[in-house]
């Protein structure tokens, strides 16, 4: 036992001498929760935009102060032909373009009707799709005010609630994903490319010919990584706690329990990495190709699942981070119980055992 | 051995620390043409750290080293043509060939296309390693490994080479052979400067120098120094001093 | 005798380095197979398209109005009407568990209030944690009722046709990418990403790792200059890179389609320009660190907060000011627009100047860096 511990305090010793590892263990969180709950939003500002205003009176005035009165956008450019759109877009400064037709206003008049061209760069189509549907609705809502000053008939209005976020934050998803993210980097990714980097280096032989059994040698090299992820944890849940006010409706110990169990997931996975790489390059490749992007886009917390194709809801119901941030929305969100959440458990203590076994079992043939 | 030749290395109060730490202690001393000189002490005595600096690939905190007529502070690049290196990791790449890591570093000296294929030829025949020069260095025994580590340290006909510790982990047999390899190269009029533990190989040098704790305890041939310490042999001498 | 470099010895450790990139048997895979499997999947993952919305039905009316509102939902593909109650609770519940996305709840008199009183409601109640989700799901449903509110009132109202009713006609364009298909342009932003990460850590963690096997100490006792080395593990991971990005391109242009509109020539001198840029910042991160290890870290902390400061699904001119200044320095963001700009848009050599000089100087900065850096002796 005491060869145990000292074997671990060697292990704890080799993450924190070095800064570079504290760096991506305790900065890493912190950084992407913020960049998450500040930088990465769809919400659209400032957003430069061109006008192509070929009528020129009072009401494309009227309309275009409406639109740069938002906040949404900023007007930059006041074009005079069609080539000067093509120009402008290329420029990639501009990511609209609103044109109004000849005799905008005389039309609208004596005909009672006139057409406004929105022209969005969709080189990027998800901003060009917001920035549209924002200025649609900016020119709407002048239409209703303006020339349905006495209200229109028969109106029908969705009142729209948003339940558990309504102020629709981004971090109410991004602290689940997040924390599914940090997880695994620092439980699987490490593990697996510390474990390797013993191997590479010949340690792996020295440290299996010693009196420790291969048993406690691998346990040894994964608590650390699995105090070092439940801490993590803790800094992530208070950072959104304290910094984002999400709140936290379900049991606090339910929530680290159900976490603990992630961790055990990841850390099994990791071992299982390291006995199928015998170099940290390998393993370092298989873990961000294989776990890294996989958890960020299939586990939904950035595209939902449900509008993939078939075939990959397929395959992100073998992530394991899918299970974990549904698990950790409905606790700390919607303050759900293990009646609720028993199957997502279910399925992560499963692939825990399952993990565990298939490198049990490349272990001893490699002993053999 | 001729008294008089001219020094090829010359080392003046060289002085390395590292922190409050003293690798190396006002060490002086110099090396002659032709020689083959032993660097002996225990591990942590300062081998290691003297033979970086006299390679040119770590500062000294103080001190004057000169290395075939070169200042190693200002003339650092041209010391590096006239002077082939092997540390005791050997470093060969392991996943090239025999022949491709003779050809790599040949080239990296900048020795003609011509001259590389020549010279490993002949290499081949006189390391009768014909047969494997296509093989992996990773599939091959580590005496093996050594020698071909050796050969293309002195590839480009330096005026020294310098080893340390080159034969850790063989066998007492392909030591000797190692050896061998050493005198030859001797011959050809390489200088060569050797770091080791082993107090037999001490046996085979011109002159040895002992270090211990930073200093340099004892210098001169092995038999002058068994006279001064009253010795039977290496170890003896090398156990009174470490004392 | 100051001489210029040396090509030939260059040319040795060019050699050298194809030979054991393409000895290792594992790594050729992982440079070329997984990351085109990746791009192949990860295209297809990445929409905001709403395809499948899971609608739960409260209907307290139960009026013909009512069921002609709630026949519009059921009528649309992009939504799955997947319980009914009369109960608020149970509804709720089906939220809990995450079945459903969100629930429309009509009240009792909806039908009777819109005639009479000319004004009616119907509530929506979303889930609202993945609030990009939510956002979407509110516009899709409240475009459907206000359709199903303009025909209600040319009904009503007996208007002779919609141009009445909306005097300015709205046309929206989407130009570059009609349909908005999100594979045209998550394919380059994803391809940026694939390239950088695997020239950067390449090239970072092959020199570390002639540290941590010792043969660096070798090459260090050689006369090889030190800018010889930096070109000569320079050029091996740029070829690498142009490949992968070539191979991308190839994959993306015939299963995907996307359109090459601008010139390859540019995009692939850009392409080089910014590749000084990441295998600098590569060969920076391996002459600070000593172990493989400490290089992932180093280079993973960063990659990571660059993908997702890069716009690749949002729009970089939103972000706080601060952010933006983050990416003066962040060369994801200038490729991710560049390689949008020229394969989509067919801009031109002048129209990316900005990004091109820009990248030039952080490029030469970055080398020096690394060639200043990188030590024959310590």
């Amino acid at each position: 036992m005491k060869r145990f511990i000292g074997f671990v305090k060697k292990e704890f010793h080799h993450i924190f001498r070095d800064p570079r590892t504290m760096l991506i263990l305790f900065g890493m969180p912190i950084a992407q929760i913020l960049i998450f709950g500040y930088v990465v939003s769809n919400e659209i500002n400032d957003v430069k935009i061109g006008v192509y205003d070929k009528s020129k009176d009072n009401i494309t005035k009227e309309i275009t102060n409406k639109i740069t009165a938002s906040g949404f956008f900023i007007l930059s450019d006041n074009l005079n032909s069609d080539k000067e759109i093509e120009d402008a877009f290329k420029k990639g400064i501009i990511r609209e373009v609103i044109v109004f037709e000849q005799n905008f206003a005389k039309k609208l008049e004596r005909e009672g009707s006139a057409s406004i061209q929105i022209i969005a760069d969709a080189s990027d189509a998800n901003t060009a799709n917001i920035v549209a549907n924002y200025t649609e609705s900016i020119i709407n809502n002048y239409m209703r005010e303006e020339l349905w000053a006495e209200g229109l008939p028969y109106q029908i209005n969705p009142e729209v609630r948003m339940l558990y976020n309504d102020e629709l934050k981004g971090v109410y998803m991004f602290v689940p994903g997040t924390m599914a993210l940090i997880l695994m980097l620092v439980s699987a990714m490490m593990t697996s490319i510390s474990i390797a980097r013993e191997k590479e280096m010949g340690t792996m032989e020295v440290l299996l010919v010693s009196p420790l059994k291969p048993l406690p040698i691998v346990i040894g090299k994964v608590i650390p990584y699995m105090v070092l992820s439940f801490i993590n944890a803790i800094v992530i849940i208070a950072l959104s706690y304290f910094v984002f006010k999400m709140p936290i409706q379900g049991n606090f110990i339910f929530l680290l329990a159900e976490t603990l169990l992630f961790i055990f997931m990841a850390l099994s996975l990791g071992i299982l990495i390291s006995t199928a790489s015998n170099s940290q390059m390998v393993a370092m490749f298989i873990s961000m190709f294989a776990l890294m992007l996989p958890t960020m886009l299939l586990s939904g917390f950035i595209f939902p699942i449900e509008n993939m194709p078939k075939l990959l809801q397929w395959i992100s119901a073998v992530m394991p981070a899918k299970y974990f941030i549904t698990i950790v929305k409905n606790i700390m969100i919607k303050g759900s119980g293990i009646e609720i959440i028993w199957k997502e458990t279910v399925i992560i203590v499963g692939m825990t055992l399952f993990f565990l076994m298939m490198s049990v079992k490349k272990f001893k043939v490699r002993l053999e | 051995m001729n008294e008089n030749a001219e020094n090829i290395i010359e080392v003046k109060d060289l002085v390395k620390k590292f922190g409050n730490f003293v690798a190396n202690d006002h060490l002086t001393f110099e090396v002659k043409k032709g020689e083959i000189f032993g660097f002996l002490g225990a591990n942590g005595a300062g081998k290691t750290t003297a033979i970086k600096i006299l390679s040119g690939l770590s500062y000294p905190t103080s001190g004057d080293v000169n290395i075939a007529g070169y200042d190693v502070y200002k003339e650092r690049e041209k010391v590096k043509k006239n002077i082939g290196y092997m540390s005791q990791r050997f470093s060969l790449y392991e996943d090239l060939t025999v022949r491709e890591n003779i050809r790599f570093y040949g080239g990296i000296y900048g020795l003609s296309n011509k001259y590389i294929k020549e010279k490993t030829e002949s290499l081949l025949d006189r390391l009768k390693m014909r047969e494997i020069q296509n093989l992996l260095i990773s599939s091959l025994p580590l005496g093996w490994k050594q020698k071909i580590a050796f050969s293309v340290a002195i590839f480009h006909d330096p005026k020294i080479v310098f080893l340390d510790e080159p034969t850790g982990g063989v066998d007492p047999i392909t030591r000797r052979d190692f050896w061998e390899m050493i005198y030859e190269a001797s011959h050809e009029g390489i200088t060569v400067f050797v770091t080791t533990h082993y107090m037999d190989e001490a046996e085979y040098c011109d002159r040895v120098s002992i270090m211990d704790r930073g200093k340099i305890e004892g210098l001169d041939t092995p038999g002058a120094l068994k006279d001064q310490f009253k010795a039977q042999n290496m170890d003896e001498v090398f156990l009174k001093i470490a004392r | 005798m100051k001489k210029l470099i040396k090509v030939k010895k260059i040319k040795y450790i060019l050699q050298k380095e194809f030979t054991q990139i393409f000895r290792n048997r594992t790594m050729l895979p992982m440079i070329f197979g997984v990351p085109i499997i990746q791009l192949v999947i990860l295209v297809h993952a990445a929409t905001l398209e709403m395809k499948s919305i899971d609608m739960y039905i409260i209907d307290k009316d139960l009026s013909t109005m009512s069921h002609k509102l709630i026949s519009k939902f059921a009528g649309s593909p992009f939504y799955n009407i997947n319980g009914a109650s009369f109960s608020l609770n149970e509804a709720l519940e089906t939220i809990e568990k995450n079945k459903t996305d969100v629930i429309i709840q009509i009240p009792y008199g909806f039908e009777r209030d819109l005639i009479r009183e000319n004004e009616t409601n119907v509530q929506l109640l979303i889930d609202g944690i993945n609030g990009t989700a939510a956002s979407l799901i509110n516009a899709y449903s409240s475009s459907v009722i206000s359709d199903f509110n303009r025909n209600i009132i040319v009904d009503l109202t007996q208007m002779p046709s919609l141009k009445n009713l909306e005097p300015i006609n709205v046309e929206t364009m989407y130009w570059y990418n009609q349909e908005l298909n999100y594979k045209i342009y998550m394919l380059p932003g994803i391809l940026v990403i694939l390239v950088t990460l695997i020239s950067m850590f390449l090239t970072a963690m092959n020199i570390v790792r002639e540290k941590e096997i010792g043969t660096i100490e070798q090459l260090n006792v050689t006369p090889i200059k030190k800018f010889e080395f930096i070109v000569g593990k320079l050029v091996p991971f740029m070829i690498i890179a142009l490949f992968e990005l070539a191979f991308g391109l190839a994959i993306g242009k015939i299963f995907f389609h996307i359109p090459i509109v601008g010139s390859l020539w540019l995009l692939f001198g850009f392409t080089i320009v910014y590749l000084l840029v990441v295998l600098g910042i590569g060969l920076f991160i391996s002459t600070i660190s000593s172990t493989q290890q400490q290089v992932m870290f180093i280079a993973f902390f960063f990659m990571l907060v660059f993908i997702l400061m890069s716009g690749i699904f949002t729009a970089t001119e939103s972000m706080p000011l601060w952010a933006q200044k983050v990416n003066i320095i962040n060369p994801f963001y200038y490729f991710m627009r560049v390689i949008r700009m020229i394969l989509l848009k067919g801009s031109g050599f002048w129209d990316i100047s900005y990004e091109f000089f820009s990248l030039l100087i952080y490029g030469t900065i970055m080398l020096s860096l690394a060639v200043w850096r990188y030590r024959k002796v310590s």
